[in-house]
């Protein structure tokens, strides 16, 4: 018969042990040596069923798929765009990735994403060597416009999110701010110069007390103690990469077909 | 037998450890034993340049070992590197590293650094528990803990945790242990000065003890970090 050593929601250390017995699974941040679960990460203990993980509370941003995450161009190829995601690693938008558009050979990809432009992408692949493939196909996936970026340690994003997304849309509620929060700790706030400002100092709260209970409760609180700031009108939220587009052209000469000897 | 501090043979010096008090760092620790005290702040994983040190199979641990140059008990320490603070430098990697994880992060570095504003001998053993302190708090997957403590001999007595002028005595050794939390492998011997095979196993025994004794405070200290 398998025992809690640690009970659930404490803090716990590399090398403590969990639990003992073979009921129980090692998950994430644990690991099993004999009889003993082990945990091989600093973070929350939680128990669902007969695996037992942890929840981190540090730690840089390891990309995984399907995650949404905010970068920022620091490279341009013949290929597409490299940018930077807050980890060890940068990440490629290919440009079959980025739009639906034809885009010629010689195209100048900086009318479509240009040096240090902030993105929203999806993380659409990561190899074992850490490449790791953007895509924008997919709802709200796009450019970002004129705003202001925060970063937060990546462990405290779930907090800041709250339960079905409650903490961030009180924030945004409050604030008349745009937010959009990227899986690896970026996040990007669109209001007036107040609202972006209490917005901002509101996610730094979240992001100190991210390991209490009741958090929900103390924002709340922390909000109320600042004047509501005043609504403004927000720019268009679609930012869409756009190309001149040559007026259509009945005499125009016929597209070129690929292949063979031109 | 008393000694020169008043200390039972196997007492240690008072300790006491911090996790997270570099802000900008992503991890680090603070280990404090009797006048030493060791800083170690962890930056990763990230990036490694030149190149040609990268790995693809895993992940790279480099520390960095430096003495402040007000630290010491006699002359200014010289800033910058030396032969004496890049061994300790690797020394304190070696030991760190069997229970670091780091395939997790392939062509990528793990960096510490391990400061000591003021010494008073047993700087590699406050920087390995500084340093394992901040590896955890950087959130770097990691099998156990790590802890050190140093032996030797004063007279006919085998003593634990030298102090300056125990380490520095014309007579006698110095013998820095470092072992894992649960499991208690050792994961750096060192020896410099004589000592008969007998005195040695007591040495590593006696340390043993000792390291039971600083993994605690070293998970005290990194659970006060998030207490509520």
């Amino acid at each position: 018969m398998g025992t809690l050593l640690v009970s659930e929601k404490t803090v716990v250390v590399p090398g403590q042990e969990l639990a003992t017995g073979m009921d129980y699974l090692p998950g994430f941040g644990a690991y099993r040596d004999g009889e003993h679960i082990v945990a091989s990460q600093l973070g929350l203990l939680s128990v669902e069923g007969r695996a037992i993980k942890i929840i981190p509370l540090s730690g840089k941003y390891i990309p995984k798929n399907d995650d949404t995450v905010i970068a920022q161009v620091v490279d341009i190829t013949l290929h597409g765009w490299r940018l930077e995601i807050n980890s060890a690693y940068s990440a490629m938008l290919t440009l079959k990735d980025a739009t639906s558009d034809f885009i010629a050979r010689d195209a100048d990809l900086t009318a479509y994403f240009n040096f240090g432009d902030w993105i929203v992408a999806g993380v659409a692949n990561v190899t074992t060597q850490k490449l790791i493939d953007l895509t924008m196909k997919g709802p709200g996936l796009r450019k970002l416009g004129e705003g202001m970026i925060v970063r937060v340690g990546p462990s405290k994003i779930p907090r800041i999110i709250g339960k079905g997304g409650s903490m961030v849309s009180m924030i945004k509620e409050y604030t008349g701010c745009r937010i959009i929060v990227g899986q690896n700790g970026v996040l990007w706030i669109q209001g007036s110069p107040e609202g972006e400002m209490l917005a901002a100092k509101t996610i730094k709260e979240i992001e100190q007390h991210a390991h209490r209970s009741g958090l929900t409760e103390r924002i709340k609180e922390f909000l109320g103690q600042f004047p509501k700031p005043e609504a403004v009108p927000l720019p268009p939220e679609e930012e869409r990469p756009h190309r001149e587009r040559r007026p259509f052209d009945p005499n125009r000469r016929p597209m070129r077909r690929s292949g063979g000897f031109r | 037998m008393k000694r020169i501090d008043g200390r039972k043979p196997d007492e240690m010096r008072e300790m006491s450890a911090k996790a997270g008090i570099i802000p900008r760092a992503d991890g680090s620790g603070y280990f404090q034993i009797g006048n030493t005290i060791a800083y170690a702040a962890v930056y990763g994983p990230r990036n490694l340049y030149p190149r040609f040190l990268q790995d693809p199979q895993k992940g790279i641990l480099r520390v960095n070992y430096n003495m402040m140059p007000f630290s010491s008990k006699g002359e200014r320490v010289r800033p910058g590197g030396n032969r004496r603070s890049k061994e300790l430098g690797l020394v304190i990697e070696k030991s760190l590293l069997p229970v670091v994880n780091l395939y997790e992060f392939p062509n990528a570095v793990v960096d510490v650094f391990v400061e000591l504003p003021q010494t008073d001998a047993g700087t590699r053993c406050a920087g390995i528990c500084a340093a394992a302190i901040a590896l955890a708090d950087a959130g770097i997957p990691m099998r156990d803990l790590v802890a050190a403590v140093s032996a030797g001999k004063a007279g006919d007595t085998v003593i634990l945790d030298l102090n300056y002028e125990e380490d520095s005595a014309e007579e006698g050794a110095d013998i820095p242990v470092a072992m894992t939390g649960r499991s208690k492998e050792i994961t750096l011997l060192q020896m410099d000065g004589r000592m008969t095979a007998e005195d040695l196993r007591k040495a590593v025994q006696l340390c043993r003890k000792g390291i039971s004794q600083i993994i605690a405070v070293q998970q005290k200290a990194l659970q006060e970090k998030y207490a509520p």
